[in-house]
């Protein structure tokens, strides 16, 4: 098993697609290699990646969305993959804007990857366009909203009082108010 | 016509709905249909620090709680910079190792129950009970575990501990011959595993299948050794391997580990026996991790420490990490992504189940009804897991 360095697997990647924008994500704790990738080359890249002999990314491992409300762009789609034969990860990131999210599915290339987006288009509301069946897959199918956003909260239901149930009866205003109940104290 | 198999079927081992197409007995498509367990741990996550998280995890695969705590505090180990000392490391190997034996006796005794053999239901739970007392005296829970911490240990283990691992590890052995004895030649096991539920090389790999599934379709991978975590590289066991991916080589795989396990054991209760009674269990790293007891009694800095740590968790740098561990049923990852605050501002699992799932509809399409119940037992799946 030969070892994989991943400058190796951006130098084969900027080889392939010079005119791409792909870029390397630095920061203090990014402990994994991880690339942005633009969303219109996506499938061309992760076919390369999984194609190619030297790499044989052959495995999708994981599909992660983030939201990073306020940012611009939003939502981020996140791409984990193993080459079980280099013994090799490395970790794609997309970036995807707020209005009409839309991002081309890989399950073409990983049929892994069917759930992954379908768990993603669930929580986020993210669109993976290609894909076979893009419906929710963990909660229902009537379900309002995207959960995992984070202007989603968190859940609990909300008390009902007067002011949020529209149509609650109110009392009666004409109603007799009741005297207060007179109590008597006895020694003991 | 169109059979809705679950979600109360006893044998989807939890709450799984599979909606059949079926032609007569043949199964012509199968789906799938997850999510009656779906508790939002995900999003949960993002409310609690990451301490707080560790019980989550438990709920998860609750088959094998340790392993899913490991998995986290790996994960939150790998964003903060910081390693487990020795001594905590090893008890880790060596609790997810007797994890993985529990983990397997219930998958086996259900899978024979689903089969129609009673007796190795009875067998294998005898020994999972074993492994559950060993929880209960290490850290008073016998299936919510929470007993790793990141950075160590909750607490260090108990006296007469490793002596009733050591009884355990050496009566195990002959336990998993006994299993042997009931099921590998036994012709009706035979027959209703082999050559059933097949699973190619190749679909395994497309399909993301990891762990004991993928073993089964002979592939030789194995995190503990591809990508060592927690002090793997030093142990001394084997990956065992199937040939043609079907449901009576995951048998085999999964009770080769069984072997492998106790072995592991073995050597880690050798190690800690080698590193003597008392040790750090936890990293003396305070601004991570809470100091031990007694010197929160006894100094002003610990104190603060521990008041910190306890009052709003600890401040982990920005940026973001993703960890696999090898868990009973294939590569458990937890991606943490931190923006400084003691909460993740995103924590993604992956979970083994969730992914051999899809495996299920390739397995069982053209086969019969009952081969359907053989499929969804040798994959070995936690709805708990699935649905998170």
């Amino acid at each position: 098993m030969t070892v994989l360095a991943p400058e190796r697997i951006e130098e084969r990647l900027r080889v392939r697609f010079p005119e791409a924008a792909i870029r390397r994500q630095t920061g203090e704790a990014v402990r994994d290699v991880t690339l942005y990738v633009p969303a219109d080359r996506l499938v061309e890249i992760c076919t390369f990646l999984r194609d190619d002999p030297e790499l044989d990314f052959a495995m999708l491992s994981w599909i992660a969305g983030v939201d990073w409300l306020p940012r611009d762009p939003r939502f981020e789609v996140v791409y984990g993959l193993l080459s079980l034969s280099r013994n090799a990860r490395i970790t794609l990131k997309v970036a995807v804007g707020e209005e009409n999210p839309r991002v081309p599915s890989v399950v073409g290339v990983w049929p892994t990857a069917d759930w992954h987006e379908r768990e993603t288009f669930d929580f986020y509301g993210i669109e993976f366009a290609g894909h076979p069946s893009l419906t929710r897959i963990l909660l229902p199918e009537d379900w309002v909203g995207w959960p995992l956003r984070k202007d989603s909260p968190l859940g609990y239901e909300e008390v009902a009082f007067t002011h949020n149930t529209p149509g609650r009866i109110l009392p009666d205003p004409g109603l007799k108010k009741l005297a207060p109940k007179k109590v008597r104290y006895r020694a003991h | 016509m169109t059979l809705n198999m679950g979600p109360q079927h006893p044998s989807t081992h939890g709450v799984l709905r599979v909606a059949l197409e079926l032609d007569g007995e043949t199964v012509v498509e199968a789906r799938p249909m997850i999510g009656y367990l779906h508790t939002g741990m995900e999003k949960q996550a993002e409310y609690k620090t990451y301490t707080q998280s560790i019980p989550q995890t438990d709920r998860m695969d609750y088959l094998a709680p340790m392993s899913n705590n490991l998995g986290l505090c790996l994960a939150a180990e790998k964003l903060l910079g910081i390693e487990a000392p020795e001594r905590a490391q090893v008890v880790r190997v060596l609790l997810t190792e007797l994890t993985r034996i529990s983990a397997h006796c219930v998958w086996l005794g259900t899978h024979a129950l689903d089969i129609g053999a009673m007796t190795v239901f009875f067998y294998c739970f005898r020994e999972r009970e074993k492994v559950l007392s060993i929880y209960e005296q290490v850290c008073g829970a016998r299936l919510t575990a929470s007993y790793f911490r990141v950075g160590g240990l909750a607490m260090d283990i108990p006296e007469g501990f490793l002596d009733r691992c050591q009884k355990f590890v050496d009566e195990m052995p002959a336990h998993v011959n006994e299993y042997e004895k009931l099921l590998s030649k036994n012709p009706i096991w035979l027959a209703r595993l082999k050559g059933v539920a097949l699973l190619s090389k190749a679909d395994a790999i497309a399909l993301g299948a990891t762990g004991p599934v993928l073993r089964g379709s002979g592939v030789s991978w194995d995190l503990r050794k591809a990508q060592p975590y927690s002090g793997y590289d030093q142990y001394d066991f084997e990956i065992p391997t199937g040939e043609t991916g079907d449901a009576y080589d995951r048998y085999t795989v999964r009770v080769q580990e069984l072997r492998q396990s106790t072995r592991i054991a073995a050597q880690a209760i050798q190690k800690l026996r080698q590193l003597g009674g008392k040790g750090d269990y936890r990293l003396r790293d305070y601004k991570y991790v809470l100091p031990p007891k007694e010197d929160v009694k006894t100094s002003m800095e610990a104190l603060i420490h521990h008041f910190k740590i306890v009052a709003h968790g600890f401040f982990p740098p920005v940026g973001e990490a993703y960890q696999a561990i090898e868990a009973p049923k294939g590569e458990l990852g937890f991606y943490l992504v931190s923006d400084g605050t003691p909460r993740p501002w995103r924590m993604k699992v992956r979970s083994p189940s969730f992914v051999h799932l899809q495996t299920l509809p390739s397995m069982i399409r053209g086969r019969l009804v009952a081969d359907v119940i053989t499929a969804i037992g040798s994959i070995d799946i936690v709805l708990g897991e699935v649905d998170r």
